[in-house]
């Protein structure tokens, strides 16, 4: 069973079409890339996996529950990190992961346990009591995927989660998440930055709604480079890295 | 059913925490009812003579006639600022972790709707004491049979800014519910004048009153905070409540589209 299954999504907006066929399985523990330009479809494609907008056409398996039969198992093994800011600026660090947590039905030392873990995760334990809104972009990030992480999902998506950072966070919170696939997490890493990418990571390679590519970054890119091999199958030049 | 309460002290937890950091909208939600009632009640007194009428055993002050449609108007503009504070959260995502969380999508929903009638209680109270503070005394028990009125009242109101904040899809959009829902509701309901007052200037706008909800939360209000039940309202007011509220989530159900994401 894999903790990821997309299998012949198609969602259109009016007549035109958004995603076309969508089909990939991600595997335990791999860091994937949804490397795409703007427009692709990615962002669709993450709110038909997170059930914020549905289709009857596909299917979506989460951790082995269907997303339409199961909403709420599916989901519930699903952490996400979303291009919008999440976060109640005014609320502390702690207060704003409580409230996550009790959305998730957790509370009391359970809650407080979790709560504990992954700031020490994501290395923002002595900023737990600091108002968000006195956090930079780059501390602002690691607390929503400290977020998305606090009920322990199986399978971590993140929608440009470094979009307006820096290089130097933008590595850090890269090579975190790379961290997180090598324990264990299954993670789908929508980006069009192909620095954020390790050779040894898959990829999947959206365009106009439909899958070009699908293989690891190293494979992709063959005896080139994966920019090359990208705007290839793009015909769009990507966004150089920083 | 530990999971749903815990959400639920969340959620109110959360709005209560906003609306005290947010000190103006408190403000606001006091004055905009005591200038109505310490202004235009006063200026308006000599002009509108009232008879006595149910729940009312005698006379009263034009001012005392207004004091539960003011409450109404009260939790009117929290039902509204709720509708819109929801458009904002949707536009800056916040709204998402409510909508992707494993509980169910009605309960959540439900949870806010709970905690912005809670807030909405408070502004209430707080009114009712300034106004007596002015002199305008209700009976001792109906401060406390009003309660219940108040909820129901709220859910109603604020089941419609939820119904609402579904079909608004862009915040610029919402000065429009200002004039097309908050002013011809307010206006066109029993708060400020007797339907029997709107009947003698024209029948068509007495019934169109009749018919308005907020008439009914308001009548509902007023016969509570004087000890009485008004039945035909507390029926009207629950059947709008269900309206609205099955309404909202039809609009919230992901298969109609209310959350319909950016392309991208």
């Amino acid at each position: 069973m894999q903790p990821l299954s997309v299998q012949n999504l198609s969602y259109h907006y009016g007549a035109k079409a958004a995603l076309k066929d969508v089909s990939f399985e991600l595997s335990t523990g791999r860091f994937c890339a949804l490397l795409g330009p703007n427009g692709a479809g990615k962002s669709t494609l993450f709110s038909l996996l997170t059930r914020l907008f549905v289709t009857k056409q596909g299917q979506i398996t989460i951790a082995g529950h269907d997303l339409s039969r199961k909403p709420r198992a599916a989901l519930a093994q699903l952490g996400v990190v979303f291009q919008q800011q999440t976060l109640d600026l005014d609320m502390s660090v702690t207060q704003n992961l409580r409230y996550f947590a009790a959305l998730q039905g957790l509370s009391g030392r359970s809650a407080q346990h979790r709560i504990d873990a992954v700031l020490d995760r994501l290395s923002m334990r002595e900023r737990a009591t600091e108002k968000v809104r006195r956090l930079n972009g780059g501390h602002r990030r690691r607390m929503e995927i400290a977020r998305a992480l606090i009920h322990e999902p199986q399978v971590l998506l993140l929608d440009e989660p470094t979009v307006g950072l820096d290089s130097a966070t933008r590595k850090s919170i890269t090579d975190h998440v790379h961290d997180l696939a090598a324990d264990g997490m299954t993670v789908l890493w929508a980006t069009h930055l192909v620095d954020e990418i390790h050779p040894k990571d898959d990829v999947v390679i959206l365009h106009q709604g439909k899958i070009r590519k699908q293989d690891t970054a190293r494979a992709i890119a063959g005896s080139g480079t994966l920019i090359d091999a990208f705007m290839d199958m793009t015909q769009q030049t990507p966004e150089p890295s920083l | 059913m530990k999971p749903y309460l815990v959400s639920l002290q969340a959620i109110t937890a959360r709005e209560a925490m906003r609306f005290v950091n947010q000190r103006a909208r408190f403000l606001a939600a006091l004055v905009r009812p005591l200038v109505w009632l310490l202004v235009f009640a006063a200026g308006f007194r000599a002009a509108l003579g009232l008879s006595i009428i149910p729940p009312y055993q005698t006379y009263i002050t034009y001012e005392v006639y207004i004091v539960p449609g003011l409450c109404g108007m009260i939790q009117l503009f929290n039902g509204m600022q709720s509708s819109l504070s929801l458009v904002y959260d949707r536009e800056m995502g916040s709204m998402r972790l409510l909508l992707t969380s494993p509980l169910p999508r009605w309960w959540l929903l439900f949870c806010k709707l709970l905690a912005g009638v809670a807030v909405s209680i408070l502004q209430v109270y707080a009114f009712l004491a300034i106004a007596a503070l002015f002199g305008i005394h209700l009976p001792l028990m109906g401060y406390i049979y009003v309660l219940p009125a108040l909820v129901i009242t709220g859910l109603m109101l604020g089941a419609l800014g939820l119904l609402i904040s579904s079909t608004i899809k862009q915040l610029e959009n919402f000065a429009g519910v200002m004039n097309f829902v908050i002013f011809p509701m307010f206006f066109l309901s029993s708060a400020l004048y007797p339907l029997w007052k709107m009947a003698e200037s024209s029948p068509l706008l007495r019934d169109i009153c009749a018919l308005n909800p907020f008439s009914h939360a308001v009548e509902l209000i007023r016969f509570a905070l004087y000890e009485q039940l008004n039945l035909t309202a507390l029926l009207w007011v629950c059947l709008s409540f269900a309206v609205f509220l099955g309404g909202s989530l039809i609009g919230y159900d992901p298969a109609f589209g209310a959350s319909r994401p950016r392309r991208g």
